[in-house]
């Protein structure tokens, strides 16, 4: 229990996905002008990395079993693809309220090489299935972290006084710099002896 | 001459990083030195060539309603080919640029150029545009890659695969750390994106 707690809080403070290993750069800089689309974005997000994280162990397994795992990184991003387009339908017909909310980020997470970037370092570290789940959804966790603080931030940025040269990415990307900054502060927990192991 | 407007739109006008803000996440993972950039870009450039040759040339064969999943298929096929290249040539490289290679597969710019150009223009166009692209997007990655190579560790152009040991501009205990790290990635982009929006505001003032 406390080193699957050590491997969670480890991914979503330490390797944060976005500010330390910069994966999901395009919705984080594209979805974060405003809080509450951040927030819709971010659980899309973490819900399909869970999910891709849980069928993409088995397809690995598979790809080992036929001794085929060259294919492994076509197999993953068609099945990563099914896989959102299935979550948009459930989504769809089961709770039209959440696909309202949801919707137009769907699609868009096919592309979030956070997603495809999970399945691979999975298959890297050699995660058994349960490390897998847990190393996706709290991936997915330190992405909405990462993009809700930063919505936040942006939201002031919007008042502020910024040269007309640096409006836009130039500016963002600098405030991304000093979040990032912040959180290399975390790279220095001792995880292992915090959970007592 | 039409060939060549294309080729230099791909790095000037139409630049991925700089012009158009596509491909973000290699740009700033793997641009802690030059060689890593270069690596990152040519990988990419090869993939691009053969993505755009590929759709260009199924064009007419290709249904309108599966193109997405069809492209992504063709570009997997390259990015498949050039991560096996990669592990047998140049393994350092391929150790450092990790997952990043397989997730070109993902990268925003090549699904965009076949979208946007291989599905409507002629092979060798297509080609070209390809080329364009992937050089603009190289030398990008180069430049990122030089700023942070010589301020976080004080030496150009080190390439161990290839036998560089580099040219050491000074001690390295004087380098910013700060600038290999995370940080140092996103705020190096974000200004050269900046510098780059203050030249072309003051040549449109002239």
């Amino acid at each position: 229990m406390a080193e699957l707690l050590v491997l969670a809080f480890g991914t979503i403070l330490i390797n944060n996905f976005v500010l330390a290993r910069f994966l999901g750069i395009c919705p984080f800089l594209g979805v974060s002008r405003q809080v509450e689309t951040a927030v819709g974005m971010g659980v899309a997000v973490t819900f399909v990395m869970t999910m891709a994280s849980a069928f993409t162990y088995w397809i690995q397994q598979l790809l080992v079993v036929y001794n085929i795992e060259y294919l492994q990184t076509i197999a993953f991003i068609l099945v990563i693809a099914v896989l959102v387009q299935l979550v948009e339908m459930v989504i769809k017909k089961s709770s039209p309220v959440l696909y309202q909310a949801l919707g137009i980020y769907l699609p868009l997470i096919t592309t979030n090489c956070a997603v495809l970037g999970v399945a691979l370092i999975n298959v890297q570290e050699a995660y058994s299935f349960l490390e897998a789940v847990i190393n996706g959804f709290s991936g997915g966790l330190s992405f909405v972290l990462a993009i809700v603080l930063f919505a936040g931030l942006r939201e002031r940025l919007a008042y502020s006084p910024v040269p007309k040269s640096l409006q836009g990415f130039p500016i963002a990307l600098i405030l991304a710099g000093l979040l990032s900054m912040a959180f290399l502060g975390f790279s220095g927990f001792n995880l292992r002896a915090l959970f007592g192991l | 001459m039409h060939k060549w407007s294309i080729f230099k739109n791909g790095i000037l006008n139409e630049n991925p990083t700089f012009r158009l803000v596509l491909g973000m996440c290699p740009t700033l993972a793997v641009t802690s030195a030059v060689v890593n950039g270069l690596g990152m870009g040519l990988a990419a450039t090869v993939v691009l060539i053969g993505s755009n040759l590929m759709i260009s040339l199924l064009r007419n064969v290709i249904p309108n309603e599966v193109r997405i999943p069809c492209y992504v298929v063709v570009i997997a096929t390259f990015v498949t080919i050039i991560d096996k290249v990669m592990a047998a040539y140049t393994p350092g490289l391929h150790e450092v640029l990790g997952i990043f290679i397989p997730l070109i597969v993902v990268n925003c710019i090549i699904l965009a150029r076949a979208e946007a150009f291989a599905s409507k223009n002629s092979i060798g166009d297509s080609i070209m545009d390809g080329l364009g692209i992937g050089l603009g997007f190289t030398l990008a990655l180069m430049l990122v890659g030089a700023v942070r190579e010589v301020l976080g560790t004080g030496t150009l152009f080190v390439a161990k695969d290839f036998g560089f040991s580099g040219i050491e501009l000074f001690p390295q205990e004087k380098g910013a750390l700060f600038m290999i790290l995370a940080p140092g990635a996103f705020v190096t982009l974000g200004l050269l994106l900046g510098g780059i929006n203050w030249l072309s505001r003051k040549k449109e003032a002239k």
